[in-house]
């Protein structure tokens, strides 16, 4: 089936099977950002933004993504041109392994766009969603605290 | 080491290499590639603990349309070998095949299939008919290893590939007892001996990219195997082993990795998805389901400690006495030398101790397989040594900081364990040369309040606090065992090409043997490219564990870089006219004895390529250790634990660590963290629950709760400088140490805040109310 919707800023049609997830139809289409690391819903690597809403996109029928707008980490930014929170996750030591990261990084740009000054126990609320085994979330609250304090900077 | 004030590059955060990489989802992990024809593998589990598979009939799968392959013992070789990727031979012993027809846990494997798509594969599976002939099944070690217990490795061809102590007919994968002084008389003689019995559970590594294999051939026909590994040359000389073809057919390149923490140091599914490649002559995947992860991966150990400890008349320690029963589960991954390490990481911490045994016992068992996992034997031995001496301190009345200061060992001095205890067989002597435990005891007292605030026990309505502590040591790298090598290469333009075997799984090894590198040849560090373990295309290398790679593989890019620089000097010498020993390398030239540059090393790089007596400038050198500096750590945690609902909260916790040089301080830290929280979760939260069948009941992370953001407490790093003369530029290991505190420090604050001890990990609000209620 043909599903149409807005991926990554640009109008697209994707073919899909019934039945399948989100997930899985994006890394067909070569969004390899999308992470799979339990395909039940527990662990978020495989969150992307439907309508700027996080969600487990394991667990999203690709065929209600229709009409709606995608965002995947690759739209957010890329090496050449990153995004705060993507320069802020490398420079302060937030990646390690790195397979949680788009995830989180996903889940952090949804919180700010509707909550520019979280305190760090919202910030860690919103990443709850977003298991990590290497950092202990540590350096994620560091990146993502710089990426505020920046923000403000801007303003 | 007149280096030691003057760095430039190591002792910096730098950012990760691959970072921005990784951020940006555009780094590449095993799975994200497109190869046309892909097949999908899939493995068909036991769903009984012990059990002889009588009849087996594929038939109805192999017919299935889109089944390209089935394997199962009856075609495919039998090979006895282990899956622990370990150096060669394995100290693990030879009791797996890639099929067999017996299985040992539920899960275990049985058969495999190759087919067109997953749903395929999937539908085969449901089609095979085994008929199983139960076997009576065991699952505690210590009943696995009395008289009459079910035999698990009752087949003939089991052996253990190094001569060591191996009796699978009474169910022993393992043993090992070695002894210093007189315990018995000690123990006889002692004013005081405090005894404890302690259980230390299994654990899963829940790395977030499940272990996965993707199986190619090149254009002569070579097997590719693309896996998410710890172990790159390892799991090419055991598929190449299992498969019975030569190690030439196998080339195994290491993408991006998402995690391993010991669990890819075991070659899993690299055999069967090869197995199936070769078969069917067309590229095939097989990865694991998180559920296999849990179920079929390797586990951390559980252990049964006893120790015994006995002090005289004057408050002095004059005994220990450490005594593992291990459970080692269906197969005998790291049965020996994760027992070794429970006692050679921990006992040498009080060296002063003058009569120390230790005896280690691995049984198997029909549960999941034991293997490799940060802190790797020593995480266990720390509990119980840790509370112990809390215990102690408690019990002479003396500061139990005061105690660790009194008794653990300096730098100058060795312990005779060094020498005795080693892994799969004598160790090795060694002295220690840098030891910043009394600093980290005196700066991680003073970040969490120790003075102010134990023995306090302030309480707010049912909740009550309390703070604990424990030192640890663990080492850097296997003396005598390990190697690491490098090759490094001069460019036009002055940068470098940096091929190394280590593997980087996320810790960030690549960047800091690129700090390494960069600092022995006077570049930055955007300068040194690195590609690492690559079979056909880097050096050897062990791989990453036993925290060895900073130390060992750095060891070897510093003297590669160092060849490569010898090598720039006598060029630029001849270029230039200036005598050799006056050069040096500094901001990407040659300097003459002014600092003033005379050549750049783009200049270099023109002449000796394109100009005069043209040569590649390349380094290469090889790296062993004949000793393993211990890092030393100090950790304080504060909690709260709820007397109401036996809830424990950690609400502060501080690590002190000295890994010598830290290269890399961000990197560094966060090596610390993960492992801090990855501890928490063990000490409080982590389990695997099984029915009565040896089933897992929880395997999910929805069951098996790991720490997410919302569960962490601060967790604070103080990184004590010390120079390990062995290591590159002062450096020793981070990476294990910081998951061996957690479990004592939490135990010994729950003790301070309500007087309970508990001996049994994980401490669930179960375990903790149940406590306090016999209290």
């Amino acid at each position: 089936m043909r599903v149409e919707l807005m991926l990554n800023g640009s109008r697209r049609a994707l073919e899909v099977e019934p039945g399948e997830m989100l997930a899985f139809a994006l890394r067909r289409e070569g969004l390899f950002g999308v992470k799979i690391g339990c395909g039940e819903g527990d662990c978020g690597a495989c969150t992307v933004l439907l309508d700027g809403e996080p969600v487990n996109s394991c667990l999203v029928l690709a065929a209600r993504a229709d009409g709606h707008a995608v965002t995947t980490i690759e739209g957010l930014g890329t090496v050449h041109e990153p995004h705060p929170i993507q320069r802020a996750f490398a420079e302060e030591g937030a990646v390690q392994c790195g397979y949680c990261i788009p995830g989180s990084i996903l889940s952090t740009s949804a919180l700010l766009a509707s909550n520019p000054h979280p305190s760090d126990q919202e910030i860690l609320g919103a990443l709850d969603g977003n298991l990590c085994r290497c950092t202990g979330y540590v350096k994620k609250l560091v990146a993502i605290r710089r990426v505020v304090e920046e923000a403000d900077h801007e303003r | 080491m007149s280096a030691e004030r003057d760095l430039k590059v190591v002792g910096r955060s730098v950012t990760k290499l691959d970072a921005l990489g990784l951020a940006c989802g555009q780094a590449r992990y095993t799975d994200d590639v497109v190869i046309p024809g892909l097949l999908h593998a899939k493995i068909l589990g036991s769903p009984h603990p012990h059990a002889r598979i009588v009849a087996l009939d594929t038939s109805r799968a192999e017919a299935l349309p889109g089944v390209l392959a089935v394997l199962d013992h009856r075609n495919t070789p039998r090979v006895m070998r282990t899956t622990a990727g370990q150096g060669f031979p394995e100290p693990s012993p030879y009791d797996y095949t890639t099929f067999d027809d017996k299985v040992r846990f539920v899960g275990d494997r049985v058969a495999a299939v190759a087919a067109q798509t997953e749903a395929i594969a999937c539908e085969a599976l449901s089609l095979i008919r085994v008929e199983y002939e139960e076997l009576p099944a065991v699952f505690d070690p210590e009943e696995a290893l009395g008289p009459g217990a079910p035999v698990i490795h009752d087949e003939p061809d089991a052996r253990a590939a190094i001569p060591v102590e191996y009796e699978p007919g009474r169910n022993l994968a393992a043993h090992v007892k070695v002894e210093v002084g007189d315990v018995e008389r000690a123990l006889a003689a002692a004013e005081r001996v405090f005894t404890r019995r302690f259980t230390v559970h299994m654990a899963s590594h829940a790395m977030l990219e499940p272990p996965i294999t993707i199986c190619d051939f090149d254009d002569t026909g070579r097997l590719v195997v693309r896996t998410s590994t710890q172990v790159p040359f390892h799991a090419r000389r055991i598929v190449a082993q299992a498969l019975q073809i030569p190690v030439r057919m196998v080339r195994v390149v290491k993408p991006r990795i998402g995690g391993g923490f010991g669990g890819k140091q075991e070659v899993m599914l690299e055999p069967v998805c090869a197995l199936l490649a070769w078969r069917t002559r067309c590229p095939v995947r097989l990865a694991m389901t998180r559920e296999e992860v849990f179920v079929t991966a390797r586990t951390r150990h559980a252990q049964v400690i006893d120790l015994r400890t006995a002090v005289d008349g004057g408050g002095d320690l004059t005994a220990i006495d450490l005594k593992v029963v291990m459970n080692n589960g269906g197969y005998g991954s790291h049965a020996l030398t994760v027992a070794c390490n429970t006692g050679s990481k921990v006992l040498p911490i009080f060296n002063r101790v003058p009569n120390q045994r230790f005896e280690a016992t691995t049984a198997y068992t029909n549960l999941p397989v034991g293997g490799a996992y940060r802190g790797y034997g020593a995480t266990q031995g720390y509990f119980a040594l840790g509370v112990v001496v809390d215990e102690m301190a408690a019990a002479l009345g003396v500061d139990v900081v005061d105690l660790w200061r009194r008794h653990h060992i300096r730098a100058g001095e060795t312990s005779p364990i060094f020498a005795a205890l080693g892994e799969g067989r004598a160790g090795v002597v060694m002295t220690v040369d840098s030891c910043g435990l009394p600093e980290c005891l005196d700066r991680g007292a003073e970040a969490i309040g120790w003075a102010e605030k134990r023995g306090r026990r302030p309480r707010d309505g049912s909740r009550v606090r309390g703070v604990g502590m424990v030192c640890l040591m663990q080492g850097s790298s296997i003396p005598e065992v390990d190697m690491g090598a490098a090759s490094i290469k001069l460019n036009d333009d002055g940068s470098f090409n940096l091929l190394v075997g280590a593997t980087d799984l996320g810790t960030g090894s690549d960047t800091v043997l690129a700090q390494i590198a960069a600092e022995v040849l006077g570049v930055g560090v955007e300068q040194v490219l690195v590609y690492s373990s690559d079979t056909d295309l880097t050096p050897f290398d062990v791989g990453a564990y036993a925290s060895s790679t900073t130390y060992l593989s750095g060891g070897a890019v510093q003297k590669a870089a160092a060849d490569a620089r010898r090598q720039i000097l006598a060029a630029a010498a001849a270029m230039t006219g200036a005598s050799l020993e006056e050069l040096d390398l500094a901001d990407g030239a040659v300097v003459g004895p002014d600092g003033r540059p005379l050549v750049t090393l783009s200049e270099v790089a023109l002449h000796t390529l394109y100009a005069h007596n043209q040569h590649q400038v390349m380094g290469i050198a090889s790296h062993i250790s004949h000793r393993s500096p211990p890092p030393f750590s100090a950790h304080f945690a504060e909690v709260e634990v709820d007397e109401e609902t036996g809830v424990v909260r950690v609400l502060d916790y501080v690590a002190a660590v000295d890994c010598g040089t830290a290269v890399n301080p961000k990197l560094a830290e966060g090596q610390t963290e993960g492992a801090v929280v990855n501890g928490i979760g063990y000490a409080l939260t982590e389990r695997y629950l099984f029915d009565g069948r040896g089933r897992v009941l929880n395997p999910s992370f929805g069951g098996y709760k790991i720490p997410c953001a919302a569960d962490i407490p601060p967790v604070r790093t103080i990184l004590v400088s010390t120079w390990e003369p062995t290591g590159p530029f002062g450096a020793k290991s981070v990476s294990e140490i910081g998951i061996n505190g957690p479990l004592p420090a939490i135990a010994n604050a729950i003790f301070d805040a309500v007087g309970v001890r508990l001996t049994d990990a994980p401490f669930t609000p179960e375990r903790v109310l149940s406590a306090l209620r016999a209290r």
